[in-house]
C-alpha cells in the first residue's frame, strides 16, 4: 500500500454551462481530491473539443484533464461526486503509474542494449545478419 | 495542451512498410527484412489516448483498428495501441462508428 498510484482524469463539462460555472466545478473537484489526500500534479484546460459521437444531445464538450497522485481512495469519492452531477456529460479515470513504470523499464533496457553493442562492435551481436547474407550470396552463385 | 512538437506522419510510415512487406514476400532474394514495427523503430514507449492525431493514423476511415498485417506493428505495440483508441472512444475522442 505503500506506492502511490497516479491516475489521469478526463472530464467532459457540458458547454452549455457558463465560464463561472465551469470554473466552480473544477475548483470543487480539485477541492475534493485535496481533502480526501490525494495531490494534483497536473490540470489542464483542453478546451471546447468536438465529441466525435453524440451524448446526451450535445456534439460539443469542454475537455478538463487532471493528473492525481493519490492512494485510490479520492478516485472512488470523486467518480461518485461526478456521478450525480449534471454538467458532467461523461469522465474517465485511468492509472498510469504502471504502464510508466514499464515504459521506464522498455528505455533502461534500450540504453543498455545500446551502450552494451557499442562496446563490443562488430563482435557476435552482428553476426546473425552477416550469416544470413553469407547463404544469400551462396545461394546466388550456386 | 497534447503536444505534438514531435509528430510524425504515421501514415506514410505505414505504407513504407507495406511496400516493404510486399518486397520481401515477392521477394528478391537479397532483400533483407527490416524491424518493421514503426512504432518500435520510433522507440514509442507509451502511447497517449488523448493523442488523437495518432490514433487516427492506426483507425482510418471508418474508426476501425487497423489489424497489425497491414501496420505491421509488433504485438507489444498493437496492445498498447488498441488500449489507446478504446480509451480514446470511450471520452468522445474518436469515433466507435462512422456512417
Amino acid at each position: 500500500m505503500a506506492d502511490k498510484r497516479i491516475y489521469e482524469i478526463v472530464v467532459i463539462i457540458d458547454p452549455k454551462s457558463t465560464e463561472e460555472e465551469t470554473t466552480t466545478l473544477t475548483d470543487n473537484l480539485k477541492q475534493i481530491i485535496e481533502t480526501q489526500g490525494g495531490s494534483i500534479v497536473k490540470s489542464d484546460d483542453m478546451g471546447l473539443r468536438r465529441m466525435a459521437y453524440e451524448i446526451n444531445h450535445r456534439n460539443e464538450g469542454r475537455y478538463w484533464f487532471f493528473e492525481i497522485e493519490g492512494t485510490g481512495g479520492e478516485i472512488a469519492e470523486l467518480e461518485r461526486r461526478m456521478r450525480v452531477n449534471e454538467a458532467i456529460i461523461r469522465y474517465m479515470t485511468i492509472r498510469v503509474d504502471l504502464d510508466r513504470r514499464r515504459a521506464a523499464k522498455l528505455q533502461e533496457k534500450r540504453t543498455r542494449r545500446s551502450t552494451t553493442r557499442s562496446s563490443n562492435s562488430s563482435r557476435s551481436n552482428d553476426m546473425p545478419f552477416k550469416a544470413d547474407d553469407d547463404a544469400n550470396e551462396m545461394e546466388e552463385a550456386a | 495542451m497534447a503536444d505534438f512538437e514531435n509528430e510524425r506522419d504515421y501514415r506514410q510510415e505505414i505504407e513504407e512498410s507495406v511496400v516493404q512487406e510486399r518486397a520481401f514476400r515477392t521477394g528478391s532474394r537479397r532483400m533483407s527484412r527490416k524491424k518493421l514495427c514503426g512504432l518500435c523503430r520510433e522507440k514509442v514507449d507509451i502511447i497517449d489516448f488523448k493523442d488523437v492525431r495518432m490514433l487516427q493514423a492506426f483507425a482510418p476511415e471508418r474508426g476501425k483498428i487497423m489489424p497489425r498485417r497491414i501496420s505491421s506493428n509488433c504485438a507489444i505495440h498493437q496492445r498498447m495501441l488498441a488500449e489507446a483508441i478504446k480509451r480514446a472512444r470511450n471520452i468522445a475522442l474518436l469515433p466507435y462508428v462512422t456512417d
